[in-house]
């Protein structure tokens, strides 16, 4: 599957991955939901390296959908709220 | 929902839309082409302004550099001329004008980190839009209108979310640069004022004046000690001794 980091680019990344990426993606949920900064910052920061580690960058000129989509590097948890929030946040 | 697929959701919904307004979907083709090009005229604009930005806050530190060691200088006359008091009040200015600078090394990095960002951006979107042109062409040449429907969907679709991706990076990067700028521009404005400016433009301490004030007398005591000098020297010519280490130059003179 195809997992865009935003601003940073796109990864292919393994299906098999998907179970511990949704393990990592829901302690990043539930520090946005219980507005944990701390807790954010660290599970946000293994999910985005678990990725990084795990995938293999698209190249700049391939063409081709993600199937998800994860915030950039250094949003903040308020930022990453008002993204899922406010689709409006998105241009384009 | 998980984070991942809501935003992945967002994205492709934003895809979608902007397919679906056309009638002929080869149309979007060429819309989607001029649309990409005007971007990535932004996101290169955008990496212009935060080299501007950048660099302002690069002469602001060079300012700061030189003015700080305008005062760490006076500190030095000052001590020299055993005024303490004046000496600490340079090193009280010089001090102030460090944080200035640590502030600035700050937001240079970040001016540097978001330019090295949205450099690759620009780069990314170049490559894709690149990509797009070709199957653009063939697709134009090739399929009729209801067989480009798929071909077009897959180059769009792919474009567009990273479109979307670089127009939310640009519109951050200048929401970051703003914020800086307008500190940049608060500290210019400080500059001007002379609260930041070296010890000698302020009217309350005038370090400068004051330096000038105690080397002019030191000029005076000095040059009465050589007159004195040339005096006994001359006397001791008088009376047939050579003259110590007195260079010949300034006997002549005198």
């Amino acid at each position: 599957m195809i997992i865009r980091i935003m601003a940073e680019g796109q990864y292919e990344v393994a299906d098999d991955e998907l179970e511990a990426l949704n393990v990592l993606d829901a302690e990043v949920e539930s520090a946005v939901l219980a507005d944990d900064a701390d807790a954010f910052g660290s599970a946000f920061a293994q999910l985005l390296d678990r990725v990084r580690s795990h995938g293999t960058a698209v190249a700049d000129d391939t063409l081709v959908d993600s199937d998800l989509v994860l915030p950039p590097g250094d949003a903040d948890l308020h930022e990453v709220a008002a993204m899922l929030g406010d689709s409006g946040l998105i241009p384009g | 929902m998980s984070i991942m697929k809501r935003l992945g959701l967002i994205f492709r919904s934003k895809a979608n839309t902007a397919l679906d307004r056309a009638e002929d979907p080869r149309q979007t083709l060429d819309y989607s082409y001029q649309r990409q090009l005007e971007l990535l005229q932004k996101v290169r604009r955008g990496v212009a302004d935060v080299a501007t930005s950048r660099k302002r806050v690069e002469l602001q530190m060079n300012q700061l550099q030189q003015q700080g060691d305008k005062l760490q200088g006076q500190a030095q006359k000052a001590l020299a001329a055993g005024r303490e008091d004046l000496a600490r009040e340079a090193l009280t200015r010089r001090s102030a004008l460090l944080t200035q600078t640590q502030d600035l090394e700050t937001q240079h990095a970040q001016l540097q980190g978001e330019e090295e960002k949205l450099t690759l951006a620009s780069q990314r979107l170049q490559a894709k839009v690149e990509s797009f042109r070709t199957r653009k062409e063939t697709i134009k040449a090739t399929y009729t209108a209801a067989e480009a429907q798929t071909k077009i969907g897959e180059a769009f679709s792919g474009v567009s979310e990273e479109m979307s991706d670089v127009g939310l990076a640009v519109q951050r990067a200048e929401d970051k640069t703003a914020s800086m700028q307008a500190r940049a521009g608060a500290i210019d404005e400080l500059m001007a004022s002379g609260a930041l400016d070296d010890a000698s433009a302020s009217p309350n301490s005038d370090i400068d004046r004051e330096l000038a004030a105690l080397s002019a007398g030191s000029d005076v005591d000095s040059e009465l000690a050589a007159m004195k000098q040339q005096l006994g020297s001359a006397e001791r010519q008088a009376l047939g001794e050579a003259p110590a280490e007195q260079p010949d130059e300034q006997t002549k003179e005198g």
